[in-house]
């Protein structure tokens, strides 16, 4: 088996707030091999956004290692590709300059920029839209170019926070077919950051469970379905026998999850009245 | 709604001019009829019948040619300080803090009343009137330079930290065309303040423009060829207005 090309090693990150300090990720051990679609999915509030930033290097951990190919790192890394949960397209850049963007960084005349964001445009099915704006575009679409700017930076490791989270299931099933596609094609190693079930089973290899506060690992799911993959197979009965594994891991958190959101609300109705 | 849009190309304007049309002809009728004095407000008819007299007598495209250059000397000074002060203003919280409430005061001065004393430092001439109108507009251009910047959405700026920009990169590529529109709405209120203390600065210290102009017919009860001047001033205010949404237009064509 391949070293695993991102460690995320005994990472610890706690928040200051009125009531002291409080663990968000409290000791999360994991790794991704080369090629490899792992998921990680846990309940509202469990930290998973924590991990994505970490990872990505915007936020820094008290405890821990991040490393990507055996190098320790210590904030943004250009390996790393990140597709966020917001919109996050310049509007005020045509949709070939946005995916141009890390190409204009790295000093690419225009001409061999714009041909190559030209490919990844059409990786991600947007051909002919390469002079519109984003603000011309739907939700899905500005998504998808995004999506397209990560990859023309061609990172060795994409990771994504809940990149379809606003977007109708419709829409999220077709985009999660594309992201396969194009996971499969450039056999790009993804971390996904997710909520979704379905779609955490319909993409990964792996996904991984986490605990609600403070974030832990609570199981590593291993997902045996046949590749190449798409939104077809939400419909076999081992889909559905993943779906309710993970399920029944998740449920106990989310439900503490809703217990605590509760508790929280009760308290602050107290307060106020 | 797209389709008669592109039927008739020309509506809206056709539509702005014959309101303002119907306007000027409402108000001749109500004051010829008597409802409103014509010795408070003359007819539109004869305020069209004095252009000529203020064209060939009173030399108005010379006059109003110097408050243009005038509001554009201004103009350029504020967006070049005023973006300036503002992206300073975001760098520096210590300046920050102890700055913007007294840019927010200067907004609300009555800087024209200081008159006197830009006369004894740039004496009694052109730079007076420039300096004042500058001042007058700096603090819009300023706060809403600040404003633009700071609210550039946490994504965007993630994602240049994501593409490991430089702190100069974040900001030429990321932060400035994020806070453009906000910048031109502080630009175009700064140009306003400038257009009015210009010609009230003019109207003072008579230095040439359109501002003693209007002083002078006001004074010889002229109160057509009054309005005929003031005329030019909206012309230099909506002139300024077109450039500057040409510009817009050119710097975020995605408005």
């Amino acid at each position: 088996m391949a070293d695993p090309i991102l460690v995320v090693d005994d990472i610890v990150v706690s928040f200051d707030t009125t009531e002291g300090p409080i663990a968000a990720v409290d000791h999360v051990t994991f790794d991704v091999r080369p090629g490899e679609f792992l998921s990680v999915i846990g309940p509202s509030g469990c930290g998973k956004s924590t991990v994505f930033n970490v990872i990505g290097g915007l936020l820094s951990h008290s405890h821990g290692i991040v490393s990507v190919s055996g190098e320790a790192i210590n904030g943004p890394h250009k390996s790393i590709g990140m597709v966020f949960q917001e919109e996050s397209t310049f509007p005020w850049r045509t949709v070939i300059d946005n995916v141009a963007f890390p190409l204009e960084l790295n000093g690419l005349p225009r001409r061999e920029r714009n041909e190559r964001a030209k490919h990844f445009i059409a990786m991600v099915g947007l051909a002919g839209f390469e002079n519109r704006y984003p603000g011309e575009l739907s939700g899905g679409m500005r998504q998808r170019v995004s999506l397209a700017r990560t990859l023309a930076s061609e990172p060795k490791i994409l990771l994504m926070d809940e990149p379809f989270a606003a977007l109708d299931e419709q829409t999220r099933l077709l985009l999660g077919d594309k992201v396969l596609q194009i996971q499969q094609q450039l056999h790009q190693t993804t971390l996904l950051i997710t909520h979704n079930i379905t779609e955490a089973v319909q993409m990964s290899d792996r996904i991984l469970v986490m605990t609600y506060r403070p974030g832990r690992v609570k199981r590593i799911v291993e997902i045996h379905l046949p590749r190449p993959r798409s939104s077809d197979i939400v419909s076999s009965d081992a889909f559905g026998h993943y779906v309710a594994e993970v399920w029944s891991d998740l449920r106990e958190e989310a439900s503490r999850g809703m217990e605590d959101a509760e508790r929280h609300a009760l308290g602050t109705a107290g307060e106020a009245s | 709604m797209t389709a008669k849009a592109n039927r008739w190309p020309l509506s809206p304007k056709l539509v702005g001019l014959g309101s303002l049309v119907l306007f000027f002809l409402l108000l001749e009728a109500v004051i010829r009829i008597g409802l409103i004095s014509r010795y408070v407000v003359p007819p539109p008819s004869e305020i069209l019948e004095s252009f000529y007299g203020i064209i060939v007598h009173e030399h108005v495209f010379r006059r109003f040619l110097l408050t243009a250059g005038e509001c554009l000397a201004a103009g350029v000074l504020i967006t070049i300080f005023g973006v300036a002060g503002g992206v300073l203003l975001h760098r520096s919280e210590l300046l920050r803090r102890a700055c913007e409430t007294w840019v927010a005061s200067l907004a609300a001065a009555p800087i024209v009343l200081a008159y006197p004393l830009f006369m004894v430092l740039f004496g009694r001439n052109s730079w007076t009137i420039i300096i004042i109108g500058f001042i007058a507009g700096l603090p819009p251009v300023m706060l809403k330079t600040l404003e633009g910047i700071a609210g550039t959405r946490r994504v965007l700026i993630n994602v240049g930290r994501s593409f490991n920009l430089t702190p100069t990169q974040q900001f030429w590529k990321i932060q400035l065309p994020a806070a453009l529109p906000v910048i031109f709405t502080g630009i175009r209120l700064g140009l306003i303040f400038a257009l009015i203390n210009v010609v009230g600065v003019e109207f003072l210290i008579n230095a040439g423009g359109l501002g003693p102009l209007i002083n002078d017919l006001a004074e010889r009860y002229d109160l057509a060829g009054t309005y005929a001047a003031i005329c030019f001033v909206i012309l230099v205010s909506v002139l300024f207005y077109m450039t500057l949404e040409r510009a817009e237009r050119w710097l975020r064509p995605a408005n």
